[in-house]
């Protein structure tokens, strides 16, 4: 019968017709871009100036602190009362106080004062100016040059290279594939959860409306439960659809704006938080970028992700289908939900974890159970996972879903006509063996 | 010629015998009452016949085919618990209900639009379900039953929340679709509305089929000589005769229910007549409630 493509067609249908849906769908890619521009705009823009007195009574700090976009440094020589006195006065918003050093392998009395509780990283930033000034003269004294100093610094980028089996290198970025994997991962956790929900409240819905009967009447149970898990699949994969679409739409036209109002192209590479004298000799940021991504293996990535967004969602929504039928309302369905849920967030809290080693035993499993695997597997596979196990992994969630969207049918055909039965794990197990 | 057969139908559920070797035999063009209290296994022998769920012995014939989920196509059912998609439009509701049965959209389309029109509905098509009273509701749903035409109907309790408007609508619809062909299976616990529509009637009781045939046939079978008697005069019991209760009407009469063992109606009158001057003598015919209250409770019926 091709009665399933009916209902996979209203699913679909009135869900995407649905002001909520349209809403989200439009709004999320904005928010989406609106928060990251708003991050980009935040640390981008020069923080509130803060103007800071320096009073050296050792002299050795003369040309330590330098002003820079949000610091204003003032070198004084009026006595600590008065200075502290412009602290206290709100002239200033902070004042470094450096006494005459005696011993410099003991540096007492080191003060920096402030109008209430100065941040963490300006009392650190300080303090390693401080330091290092030390160290330097220390070192001077012990006979070495400026020059031999200067040459003691050195600036690591450690370049990590993939190595494959095969002897191929490749360059890798473990950051990159954290993020790109991260993502990944928690966008099929996030829409496992939301879609399967939906399904089970769908077949609540159909319940308690008393339409149950009616629909199946001509048409299989079986069918009804896989048109609206397919359905609502559908309806998920057109709003991550639309989300890609309109969120690279939305970015682009974003960072060309940017691009556009940056006068040059130092500024828009401080735009994009790279310093250009920071970078190493011959390495162009946004060339970086590019080889970063470029060692991720992007058709098997999105490849993974297609078949795991797809495949775990099919995996839980059969139950989160089987937990619908098996209730009468929204409130009912917590005790059941709460061993669906168990495993994914475990999913999900794995992957601190699974991130330190991807390729480690515990990876290795978590990414082999099928009501684990979509989340951990997408986030191994950025970081290159042998295709063996990735095949398993694959094949073992198809084997994963057939047997859950079994069993959710089995509790499904008994558990829509069932009405006010007071239903616990013993009354579920026997639906399941009973016979049709 | 029976439309439809169920041969010795048993289904339990766990322990629960919901249906012990219940055999029917429902003609064409009839309108067949299934009768019996909550919980007799009314609805269970529904979910059989629309092959919801499964029996565990017995078949189903539907003009001489066992029944297959393509036959199913042939049957309009509408259940007791019954609703719809409140947020869904009416007319493409009954429209997704119509192609569920197989109907192709254009032709289902012409006749929910005839259908609508016939029940006063024709302003609604794109109502949602949320903003129809539940009459207006009941008539939809109804609607979604006969639209593919089928050839049986199956009816669990029609009338429950209806008004009585609604209600005589409903039930000349159901009229005019049994003398357009189609049979119809009335399960329900109101005799009043038995009385009127059924020809056939069966009463399951306790999972088990207590009796069934023809309306009148089953009466006749019921009557057991009592008589309404309205007279003048003293009517003393005798061998022949009981008098079950007397009252006085308002002209002064007598009027009495008198129960006979004999066989022929003419030797009671002539016995009564020896004693008092009757008004009017009518054989009492048991009603379908007096019938199905006696089988039910394993009353005596009086």
């Amino acid at each position: 019968m091709n009665n399933i493509g009916l209902i996979i067609g209203r699913e679909y249908l009135t869900r995407v017709k649905k002001k909520s849906f349209i809403i989200m769908t439009f709004l999320a890619p904005l928010l989406f871009v609106g928060i990251f521009g708003l991050i980009g705009w935040i640390s981008n823009r020069s923080v509130d100036r803060k103007t800071i007195e320096v009073l050296d009574e050792s002299g050795l700090f003369g040309e330590t602190f330098v002003s820079d976009d949000s610091r204003t440094f003032v070198y004084t020589n009026v006595s600590l009362d008065s200075a502290k006195n412009h602290v206290g006065k709100g002239e200033i918003n902070g004042l470094i106080y450096v006494p005459k050093l005696d011993n410099l392998d003991n540096p007492n009395g080191i003060s920096f004062y402030a109008p209430g509780n100065p941040s963490i990283r300006l009392v650190n930033s300080i303090q390693k100016k401080i330091k290092a000034k030390i160290e330097d003269v220390k070192l001077l004294r012990s006979g070495l040059t400026q020059e031999m100093l200067d040459g003691l610094k050195s600036k690591v980028n450690v370049h990590s290279i993939n190595l494959s089996s095969t002897g191929e290198e490749k360059d890798s970025s473990s950051d990159t594939a954290t993020a790109v994997g991260y993502i990944a991962a928690f966008m099929i956790y996030m829409f496992i959860f939301i879609y399967g929900a939906q399904c089970m409240r769908g077949v609540i819905e159909e319940k308690t409306n008393r339409i149950i009967e009616v629909i199946i009447a001509s048409v299989r149970p079986f069918n009804l439960m896989m048109g609206k898990v397919l359905g609502i699949a559908a309806v998920g994969l057109t709003q991550l659809a639309m989300w890609i679409v309109l969120t690279s739409v939305l970015g682009s036209v974003g960072v060309s704006i940017l691009a556009a109002r940056a006068e040059s192209t130092k500024e828009l590479k401080e735009v994009l938080n790279q310093k250009p004298e920071e970078m190493p000799i011959g390495e162009d940021p946004s060339e970086m970028i590019f080889k970063a991504v470029g060692a991720i293996n992007i058709p098997l990535t999105l490849g993974a992700f297609i078949f795991y967004f797809i495949g775990g969602y099919l995996l839980y929504s059969a139950l989160f289908a089987a937990v619908g039928s098996a209730v009468d309302s929204d409130a009912d369905a917590q005790q059941f939900m709460l061993p669906i849920t168990i495993p994914l967030i475990a999913a999900i809290a794995s992957l601190t974890v699974v991130l330190m080693e991807p390729n480690g035993s515990f990876a290795f499993w978590m990414s082999m159970i099928p009501l684990t695997s979509p989340v951990v597997m997408m986030v191994r596979v950025p970081f290159g996972v042998p295709i063996w196990e990735l095949l398993l992994s694959m094949a073992l969630l198809v084997g994963g879903f057939i047997l859950t969207i079994w069993i959710a049918s089995r509790i499904y055909r008994i558990g829509i006509l069932m009405h006010g039965t007071k239903v616990n794990y013993k009354v579920l197990a026997r639906w399941f063996m009973m016979k049709n | 010629m029976s439309l439809l057969v169920a041969e010795n139908i048993s289904k339990a559920y766990n322990t629960h015998q919901a249906l012990n070797n219940v055999s029917l035999s429902i003609p064409e063009k009839s309108i067949f009452g299934l009768l019996g209290p909550n919980g007799a296994g009314k609805t269970t022998l529904i979910r059989i016949i629309t092959q919801i769920i499964e029996q565990d012995q017995g078949r189903i014939l539907l003009n001489g085919e066992g029944m297959t989920t393509h036959l199913v196509r042939k049957i309009g059912y509408l259940p007791e618990e019954r609703g719809l998609y409140k947020k869904m439009k009416v007319g493409e509701q009954l429209l997704y209900l119509a192609r569920l049965k197989g109907l192709e959209r254009s032709e289902a389309v012409k006749r929910i639009k005839s259908w609508l029109n016939k029940l006063e509905l024709s302003d609604w098509w794109n109502k949602t379900i949320e903003d129809l009273s539940k009459g207006m509701a009941q008539k939809v749903q109804f609607i979604a039953t006969v639209l593919h035409e089928p050839t049986l109907i199956i009816l669990d309790e029609p009338f429950s929340g209806f008004d009585p408007v609604n209600a005589d609508l409903i039930k000349n619809e159901i009229l005019e679709l049994r003398d357009n062909g189609a049979t119809i299976i009335f399960s329900t616990h109101r005799m009043e509305s038995v009385e009127e529509l059924c020809d056939h009637i069966a009463l399951i009781n306790k999972s088990e089929k207590i009796l069934d045939g023809k309306k009148l046939d089953v009466k006749e079978k019921f009557k057991d000589g009592t008589y309404l008697v309205e007279y003048h005069g003293a009517l003393e019991e005798n061998g022949h005769y009981k008098v079950l209760s007397h009252h006085v009407t308002e002209r002064g009469l007598s009027h009495s229910v008198v129960k006979t063992s004999l066989k022929d109606p003419n030797e009671l009158l002539r016995s009564l007549i020896e004693k008092v001057e009757i008004h009017s003598f009518v054989e009492k015919f048991p009603s379908i409630n007096e019938i199905f209250i006696s089988q039910v409770k394993g009353e005596v019926y009086e």
